[in-house]
């Protein structure tokens, strides 16, 4: 009942903002021959997942090292704080691009979104689970019975699916939502937390041990990586507006400009970390310089080498994620998905397009990549 | 009795102008609450501290529930830590600013943001006020509305108020992020100023208003020479109240949306920080504090100016 009423609100709330809408673009067009200031650059509208960090160092770099331009595109990246969801500012044609981990697109498809996955950038799951060496918690098997963390909000289903895979019940387990930070962790109240590679597990290794006092090792920790298990997901990808890219030639046009200067940031992020990680501090990440150089460092590690060249989704990994998403039910009974999506939730036609029109201007596959070592200093510090 | 006349020990005669012992009096007055706000921060320094001491390391718990938090540095670092995080430089960059100063600056932008949504909300929540006054109709058509507004969560609000701001472009005018921050503050401060002020428009004397009446007054200098100057004292709280609904508006909504530059943005950032650097992320938390005080004391100056208006009630 109280959805009902909330839906009428909102609905009026939207006519009213309709008529803005409506009335903003015939102001607009009285003004006349006023867009575009900057010679004839295509106007994009990027929406990231959360705040600038280096997780997201290729778009930056692209930005500032003028391959967007290059491409006639003048894009706008605009982060998130969480209550933005990508994948619902693209549906509602808010942004033309964005970037959202597959499962939760996934689920957002079920209920109508039309978008497509025109780039799979981060091939492999960066999802750990951690817990304290003398844990016992050793593998997805011994989760029965603990406390596990989880940022709830779409980023639990790779604990489900790891689990469904083992064959075991997801009631259970106690998800305990996980902050910001790894202190409930640390403080004894989860067994086993949700942890990124390039984000909380570093946090973790810049934190002082308060019977040392020195900061927290590898050799303090069990770490499952899900990209082992069976519940592994893909997750950084790009999205699209399936309709525009079925009816829009322009759109499609500059799809492929937008991937070939992605391509080239992502490029530029990995022959170049060190510099990438200051990029994206200048973008407005507020992360120590120690750890958003773990995080560019991480984050190259999720997607080079890229066997198929970056972004061309591997199949089988698709097949996985869906096969997971399918499986995984979560501790209040409830699936993310119930059917197989549609065809259109995937393409390689534009990534392929981009990596061809490149050539040997850039390597796309970086098979000789090697990631560096990055020490990590108090607080990220 | 005046304190010039309790204090033997005054330089000040027994003929002193009565202006003059007035104007010392208010400075006493101002330096004992001066030292009684400084005594109020000391005392809750002194508690966080004492607690800190004599607590048990893993809280209390009622049950399975805490009711008192745990007293490890990482849950609640020492006062003396969270001030001296301040003067550091916010981060090991060369050029890194200290944490005060990054805080100080997104306070002041959140401050200005949190100004306009509560300009914004007090004159739309006014004029509502009024109209609802003036037209019956108005008052049954809109009040449940405007009570039920408030219960649309932000979580709901945020993206939406987003979405239209991105499709607005008004001759080459593009929706700043900032606004749609303005817009859910000002959204959340115009209800209790609606409310209080209906409430105080409607709250003269039949006897007053019929007075005017009889003197052929209009409906406009009625609500001028009467209903406006009554409705001061209901009118006060509702702008306190309207004035803390816009700075907690501001710092959610800034969180929410994903805006950058406000002190909404540091706490989320500073808390993925608070691991391995726990005192960092209490700073944000004061300046979200002294944003909080900044709004109190300008309604109280807005008080102050009101005063004539502010009968029958305790000052």
């Amino acid at each position: 009942m109280k959805g009902t009423r909330l839906n009428t609100r909102i609905r009026r709330v939207i006519a009213t903002g309709a008529i803005a809408v409506a009335v903003g673009p015939m102001l607009a067009a009285c003004s006349g021959g006023d867009d575009g200031g900057d010679g004839d650059l295509t106007e994009v509208k990027l929406q990231l997942q959360w705040l600038p960090q280096a997780q997201f160092a290729g778009y930056y770099a692209a930005v500032e090292q003028g391959f967007f331009e290059e491409e006639g595109l003048e894009v706008e990246i605009i982060p998130s704080g969480g209550d933005i969801v990508p994948q619902d500012a693209l549906a509602n044609g808010d942004v033309d691009y964005a970037i959202a981990w597959v499962p939760k697109v996934l689920g957002s498809i079920e209920q109508g979104a039309n978008l497509t996955n025109i780039a799979q950038i981060f091939q492999r799951s960066g999802t750990l689970q951690v817990s304290w060496a003398d844990s016992g918690i050793e593998e997805v098997s011994d989760f029965e019975g603990q406390r596990i963390g989880s940022w709830g909000f779409g980023n639990e289903w790779e604990i489900f699916a790891a689990m469904a895979a083992e064959g075991l019940d997801s009631t259970t387990v106690e998800i305990v939502t996980q902050d910001f930070n790894m202190n409930a962790f640390l403080q004894g109240d989860i067994d086993a937390a949700q942890a990124m590679t390039y984000n909380e597990y570093a946090q973790l290794l810049e934190t002082p041990n308060p019977e040392t006092g020195e900061l927290y090792t590898p050799e303090d920790f069990n770490v499952i990586a899900y990209e082992d298990t069976e519940g592994a997901m893909l997750q950084d990808a790009i999205w699209a507006d399936t309709d525009r890219l079925e009816s829009d030639e322009e759109y499609e046009e500059t799809t492929v400009a937008f991937l070939r200067a992605v391509i080239k940031g992502w490029a530029f992020a990995r022959d170049n970390v060190e510099e990438a990680a200051q990029i994206t501090l200048e973008a407005g990440s507020s992360w120590g310089p120690s750890h958003e150089l773990w995080m560019a460092n991480e984050t190259n590690k999720l997607i080079w080498p890229a066997e198929n060249g970056i972004g061309v989704m591997d199949p089988a990994a698709w097949d996985q994620t869906v096969a997971g998403a399918l499986a995984a039910v979560n501790e209040q009974d409830q699936h993310l998905i119930t059917e197989e999506p549609p065809a259109s939730a995937y393409t390689t036609e534009y990534i392929e397009q981009a990596i061809d029109d490149l050539g040997d201007e850039v390597d796309t596959v970086g098979s000789d990549y090697q990631p560096i070592e990055v020490t990590l200093n108090e607080g990220g510090n | 009795m005046t304190t010039a006349l309790a204090d033997p020990t005054s330089p000040v005669p027994e003929t002193a102008p009565v202006a003059r012992s007035g104007h010392r009096r208010t400075w006493v007055a101002r330096l004992r609450a001066a030292v009684l706000g400084l005594l109020g921060l000391v005392g809750v320094a002194g508690l966080w501290e004492g607690y800190k001491a004599v607590g048990p390391e893993e809280g209390v718990l009622v049950g399975e529930n805490r009711v008192l938090p745990r007293t490890t540095d990482l849950a609640m670092p020492h006062v003396w830590d969270m001030v001296q995080r301040l003067f550091e430089p916010v981060t090991s960059l060369g050029d890194a600013e200290p944490l005060w100063r990054v805080v100080l600056d997104a306070s002041v932008v959140s401050l200005g943001i949190a100004t306009v949504g509560w300009l914004v909300g007090t004159s739309v929540g006014l004029l509502l006020a009024v109209l609802m006054q003036r037209v019956r109709i108005a008052e049954w058509g809109l009040l449940p509305w405007i009570v039920l507004s408030q219960t649309v969560p932000l979580i709901a609000f945020a993206p939406v108020v987003r979405s239209w701001g991105s499709r607005i472009e008004i001759a080459g005018w593009e929706w700043p992020s900032w606004l749609s921050v303005a817009v859910i503050a000002s959204y959340l401060a115009f209800f209790p100023v609606a409310v209080g002020a209906l409430k105080g428009l409607q709250s003269p004397d039949r006897i007053h208003t019929e007075l005017l009446r009889t003197y052929a007054a209009s409906a406009t200098d009625t609500l001028r020479k009467v209903r406006i100057p009554a409705a001061v004292p209901y009118l006060l709280p509702a702008l306190r109240l309207g004035a803390a609904s816009a700075v907690i508006g501001t710092v959610v909504a800034e969180v929410s949306t994903g805006y950058l530059d406000g002190v909404g943005r540091l706490l989320v950032s500073y808390a993925g920080q608070a691991s391995g650097d726990p005192a960092k992320a209490w700073a944000p938390i004061f300046g979200a504090i002294g944003l909080g005080l900044v709004a109190a004391g300008f309604v109280a100056l807005l008080g102050a100016l009101m005063r004539n208006y502010r009968r029958g009630e305790a000052v």
